[in-house]
């Protein structure tokens, strides 16, 4: 059932869907494609198919919740049962509370949470199929819905994952190479302050090898950056043109 | 009221950082004194009790059979578990996990899983239908801080303290036979935790510091000098610079834990 290939990147160095070691999967970006959400976002990245939607900022339900002095930021990442080979039950699991955490904690140095106390704006973040690095690529989305709802950013969030396949190290893991594979890195960047702010690692990583990931991580993340601006541009680019 | 207090001692432990001193007498690359004590709970088959500091953790290692995980017929299962018990904290509340528990839980798991701390394929007892599963729980009993660290630490001594109870087949059925052989394992990693507080590394923050600490880094790492698990936590960020030095520092400082507790 789980027969492991000997190899994970053939003699031409490519890798099993075809990729060099430094390429990452094509990914499509939208936004603003929820109507009933203040901001939203889809991404296709690889296989992954994501959505996000942002709301608020919004006066905070429970209200005890709130807080005297700044905005809380919530996050639910959440995987749909059909989204994975395996039905996954709806409720969520360890997996998901915990990547629930990392992904607002990741966003949240995006965000001016001082200037908005007592508010709370919420962020689902609903993954339809998944094909590894869905982290990943709900936190690219989920910045982007943020910024589409309008609530202002020190700059986006983007994030991306580098890892060892084989011995080499490479970017943008996908399903195989991630649970296959020897180590995985996912990395979320803020390229205009040159901030990191997720890191996570499981695997057996060298300090050198560890370096270089990260290194190969980031790059990746400012080539999505790039898609990530194109795409907010995009959507207000279309309204222009309609009220013309 | 608390952010309040939580403002002014920020500038309080900053101003002491500048000068390379924390509240609490430490250098900013200085642990905390740590003690383990092994097997106190007897009718567990391994536990532990750490002390980093103030802060204590019990960790209790139980043993039972059950169905290995499809994707791996052949291993053992090891599962581990945190509760952040009420009277450890005021701020603890009793109930289900929440996600701090849960992360917490999920750090000290992966350390141990992704370093292959447990030899889980000498776990299986028929491949495909039965092997043993190893229940690692993990107790916060005081928290002051740092208590990723304190668990890591626990749940390994435990780990190295559990006996596995003998067992033959006979027609097919388990038979558990007098005796026990230590737990097979095939590593010890170290986990190291740094926090930043405006701008400045330090290694194991305590309660007080937490309070005021913008982002942390966990590390674990293995005996041969490689990393093996990382999260990053809370709110703030690292510059990639930060976190190449923070990985430094953590397998430095694991390094001299390691030859310390001679794992």
């Amino acid at each position: 059932m789980n027969e492991k290939p000997d190899k994970l990147i053939d003699k031409k160095g490519l890798r099993g869907d075809g990729r060099k070691a430094d390429e990452l999967r094509p990914v499509k970006l939208q936004v603003g494609v929820l109507p009933n959400a203040d901001g939203s976002a889809y991404i296709e990245h690889g296989k992954n198919k994501i959505l996000a939607g942002a709301f608020g900022p919004r006066e905070m339900h429970p209200k005890h919740l709130a807080q005297a002095d700044r905005m809380v930021l919530r996050c639910r990442y959440h995987m749909a049962p059909f989204s994975v080979p395996e039905r996954k039950s709806p409720a969520p699991s360890r997996r998901e509370v915990e990547l629930s955490k990392v992904i607002k904690e990741s966003l949240e140095p995006a965000l001016f949470l001082e200037l908005y106390p007592r508010t709370g704006v919420d962020v689902f973040v609903e993954v339809l199929q998944a094909d590894g690095g869905t982290r990943c690529a709900s936190i690219t989305a989920a910045a982007l819905a943020i910024a589409d709802a309008g609530v202002p950013m020190r700059d986006l969030v983007v994030a991306c994952a580098a890892g060892k396949v084989d011995d080499t190290v490479v970017v943008d893991l996908y399903d195989a190479e991630d649970k296959l594979g020897a180590a995985d890195v996912p990395v979320a960047y803020m390229p205009n302050l040159n901030a990191v702010t997720l890191l996570q690692m499981d695997g057996i990583l060298s300090p050198d090898e560890f370096e270089k990931a990260v290194n190969m991580a980031m790059e990746g993340c400012k080539k999505i950056y790039a898609l990530q601006k194109e795409a907010l541009k995009t959507k207000y680019m279309v309204v222009k043109e309609a009220e013309e | 009221m608390s952010s309040l207090i939580t403002k002014v001692r920020l500038r309080q432990i900053e101003s002491l950082l500048e000068k390379g001193k924390r509240l609490d007498g430490r250098g900013l690359m200085d642990t905390r004194e740590i003690k383990i004590e092994q097997g106190l709970i007897e009718k567990a088959e391994g536990s532990a009790r750490v002390l980093l500091g103030k802060t204590e953790v019990i960790v209790g290692v139980k043993i039972e059979t059950g169905e290995p995980f499809p994707d791996t017929p052949k291993e053992g299962v090891m599962t581990v578990n945190a509760e952040l018990v009420p009277l450890a904290s005021p701020t603890f509340e009793p109930g289900p996990p929440d996600e701090s528990s849960i992360e917490l839980a999920r750090v000290v798991d992966r350390g141990i899983r992704e370093s292959h701390a447990v030899d889980t394929e000498k776990l299986c007892i028929e491949e495909g239908k039965k092997v043993f599963v190893v229940f690692v729980d993990v107790y916060v009993l005081n928290h002051d801080g740092n208590l990723i660290d304190a668990s890591a630490i626990a749940a390994m001594a435990a780990l190295m303290n559990t006996k596995m109870p003998n067992y033959e087949i006979k027609d097919g059925e388990l038979k558990i036979k007098q005796g026990y052989t230590p737990l097979p394992m095939k590593s010890h990693p170290i986990t190291v935790t740094i926090g930043k507080i405006g701008g400045k590394l330090l290694v194991d923050p305590w309660l007080e510091e937490e309070a005021v600490m913008d982002s942390r880094i966990t590390f674990a790492t293995n005996e041969d000098g490689n990393i093996c698990a990382i999260q990053k936590g809370l709110s703030g960020f690292f510059t990639p610079q930060q976190i190449l030095e923070a990985s430094k520092i953590a397998l430095d400082k694991a390094a001299e834990l390691r030859k310390k507790l001679n794992w």
